[in-house]
């Protein structure tokens, strides 16, 4: 993915733009307001990561309304120190597509602007999702595993179907209270690891190759064996 | 401070006011008095003269000056007050009948009322009288005298004038205690707040005990004062908090990064420092968020969001999100509700309460315990219970249990902030409602109370 950073703290910038490339994208940074804008508008980006207080008179706000306002619709995750909800609500209603505050683990931004990158290319009309001899039907709301019918809760088919529709990508547990309950605080005691090891029970204990994995630090990925 | 400049002074205007209003009123019923006493005795003599010199003129008409001098007498005679004046002369101003001796100079034309001395039977007196001009150059003089009644009525000026002047001062006097009334009310109210500034924040305003509208006004502004005060405490209390239940999780991350720094003899031990001062600080942003949290909704600036919010959606909610933690537990997690419960309100706020609520139960309830949620409604209120069977909490610790940071000695094992209770505390007030712990026996029931929506609408 072509990334750009627009950060004007040294240190946070340097960590997030090497994560970035470390990770396999191709990523600019701008340091400030003006040129971050400069860049938005006239380069194409797959995502953009935007701070929200920024030096050079235009802050993170003034570039994604003007984005927006040249309809142009790049994926765009704020990044900003400002955690009250309504800074939230003001960043979210100015056209950002996600919203990470500040301190944020680095696995946690890039699940985020992985998914976002990739949301632009998913399928809207998709009514079957398929990962390896794993099949979820959403119409009938059935779900196979090499043929053979699993029998899923409601939470449970939900869950399945947020992993699956995000397949090869880090899931992180905020990312699955966000898009799966709809809960936007931490909760604390390990929920989400629960209902995942439940999944698992159903979806991959009765089969040779497990596909729910759990990656370090950052949360879980639904993969086909061998894909990375 | 009061402004001590006179007309700069709202006391001093207030009793201006006052002795205005008094003053203009008392005037008001003076003047009506003198016209229905003292006036109505002027008019009186007026018509009784115009009626007699009416009946003489009538007789010169008829009997000429011979009859009009005999009705003279004769009404002189029949005069039993003595107090009518008459008097007929001739062109050359000679007398021809009437008690009085000579034409007074003061009556030279016709037509208009006239008052002077006149000395009868050895006594000075007062004659009040009207000259008529009759056919064959004679002139007559009809007359009363008022001697008595003028000084009645001066009598009666005299008193109303009296009045009024008491009226006057004691308008004044009040004027000066409506002032000093004034000024001492405010000064109650200005001295307290002048303290309070002064850093004295135990200063409240004096109520009277009256019940009136400046005991009121005092009730109002020391419930702001309280109010205050508790934001107060509870920011003092967050500091010290901070102070302390920050410091130690900041200093053991930074212990082990330095004892890394120096000590570690391979990567691997490198790393492993790194992961875990890294989940510490991980720990200290999330007791950060929490508190940050707590202070927005206590500022209550979430209000302005307020809108429907169904309770059972909530609990439902949450009750699916922690029943695999609890079924894992072997926990029974039960929950009772009706169709909707609805409250004006913050839906991730409640949603959030509600969670911490049953994460609590859950984390404490032992193996094979049960944990209640029920959502009910008790009378005009919603009432949302969650009952576990854990340790619960000492009576004399629960009022403290909604504190920040405050972790019970049954919670010293198990991971959390201590911010919890005081999160959903913080809730309940922002919606009106309140947060209460009781003793379930075992155990502890939490007992949240909310207004439903169309209360909190109206």
């Amino acid at each position: 993915m072509r990334i750009l950073v627009v950060e004007d703290d040294r240190d946070v910038a340097g960590f997030v733009v090497r994560g970035l490339k470390e990770t396999g994208h191709v990523v600019e940074h701008a340091e400030n307001g003006r040129d971050g804008l400069f860049m938005a508008a006239s380069e194409n980006f797959d995502a953009i990561v935007l701070d929200r207080m920024l030096p050079g008179g235009i802050d993170g706000l003034k570039i994604l309304e003007t984005l927006r306002a040249q309809k142009n619709a790049v994926p765009v995750m704020i990044l900003s120190a400002l955690a009250d909800v309504d800074e939230r609500v003001k960043g979210l209603k100015a056209g950002g597509d996600d919203y990470l505050t500040k301190p944020f683990a680095f696995a946690e931004l890039l699940a985020r602007v992985e998914a976002l990158g990739r949301r632009g290319k998913a399928e809207a009309t998709q009514t079957k999702l398929v990962v390896e001899d794993l099949e979820l039907d959403l119409l009938s709301r059935q779900v196979r595993r090499a043929g053979q019918k699993i029998d899923l809760q409601p939470r449970e088919f939900r869950l399945l179907e947020y992993l699956m529709r995000h397949a090869g990508q880090v899931v992180t547990r905020t990312m699955l209270l966000e898009g799966v309950w709809d809960y936007h605080f931490d909760p604390q005691t390990n929920v989400i690891d629960v209902h995942v090891s439940r999944l698992r029970q159903k979806v991959d204990k009765p089969f040779p190759v497990p596909l729910i994995h759990t990656v370090r630090y950052a949360g879980y990925m639904l993969r086909a064996e061998g894909a990375v | 401070m009061i402004e001590t400049g006179l007309f700069r002074s709202a006391g001093f205007r207030f009793g201006l006011v006052y002795a205005i209003l008094l003053t203009i009123s008392a005037a008001a019923l003076a003047m009506f008095l003198w016209w229905f006493t003292a006036g109505l005795l002027d008019r009186q003599t007026a018509s009784a003269i115009r009626a007699d010199a009416q009946g003489l003129i009538e007789r010169f008409d008829e009997g000429g000056i011979e009859g009009l001098v005999g009705t003279i007498e004769d009404r002189l005679a029949a005069n039993v007050d003595d107090d009518a004046i008459y008097l007929l002369v001739d062109s050359n101003m000679n007398r021809i009948a009437g008690n009085l001796d000579t034409w007074p100079s003061i009556v030279d034309k016709p037509g208009e009322w006239r008052q002077f001395q006149v000395r009868r039977t050895g006594m000075r007196s007062l004659a009040l009288v009207y000259r008529y001009e009759l056919p064959d150059g004679y002139h007559l003089l009809v007359g009363r005298d008022v001697q008595v009644r003028v000084q009645l009525g001066n009598l009666l000026t005299d008193a109303l004038i009296w009045a009024v002047a008491i009226v006057l001062a004691m308008a004044t006097a009040g004027a000066v205690i409506v002032r000093s009334l004034f000024r001492r009310t405010v000064a109650n109210v200005s001295a307290t707040a002048a303290a309070i500034a002064a850093g004295d924040f135990a200063q409240r305003v004096k109520v009277s005990g009256r019940g009136d509208e400046f005991d009121q006004l005092a009730e109002v502004i020391n419930d702001m004062l309280d109010r205050i005060g508790r934001l107060m405490d509870g920011v003092r209390q967050v500091s010290n908090a901070i102070a302390h239940d920050l410091r130690t999780p900041i200093t053991r991350a930074r212990a082990r990064l330095e004892e890394a720094a120096r000590n570690a003899h391979s990567n691997a031990d490198l790393h492993a420092a790194i992961d875990r001062a890294t989940i510490d600080l991980d720990g200290i942003v999330a007791v950060f968020q929490a508190l940050l949290r707590i202070a927005e909704i206590e500022a209550g600036s979430r209000r302005a969001s307020f809108r429907r919010v169904d309770i059972v959606t909530a609990v439902e909610g949450v009750a699916d999100l922690y029943g695999a933690v609890a079924e894992e537990k072997g926990v029974t997690l039960a929950v009772t509700h009706p169709q909707r419960l609805e409250i004006n309100g913050d839906a991730a706020l409640i949603q959030q309460a509600v969670a911490n609520l049953v994460d609590n139960a859950v984390k404490f309830s032992p193996e094979h315990g049960a944990v209640n949620v029920s959502a009910t409604m008790e009378g005009r209120r919603i009432r949302m219970t969650v009952t576990d069977q854990g340790p619960g909490i000492p009576e004399e610790d629960r009022s403290r249990a909604t504190e920040r940071f405050y972790r019970g000695d049954a919670a010293r094992g198990t991971p959390g902030s201590g911010l919890g209770l005081a999160l959903v505390q913080a809730v309940a007030y922002l919606h009106g409602g309140v947060l209460r712990l009781e003793d379930a026996k075992p155990g502890l029931r939490a007992v949240l109370d909310l207004a439903p929506a169309e209360e909190v609408d109206g």
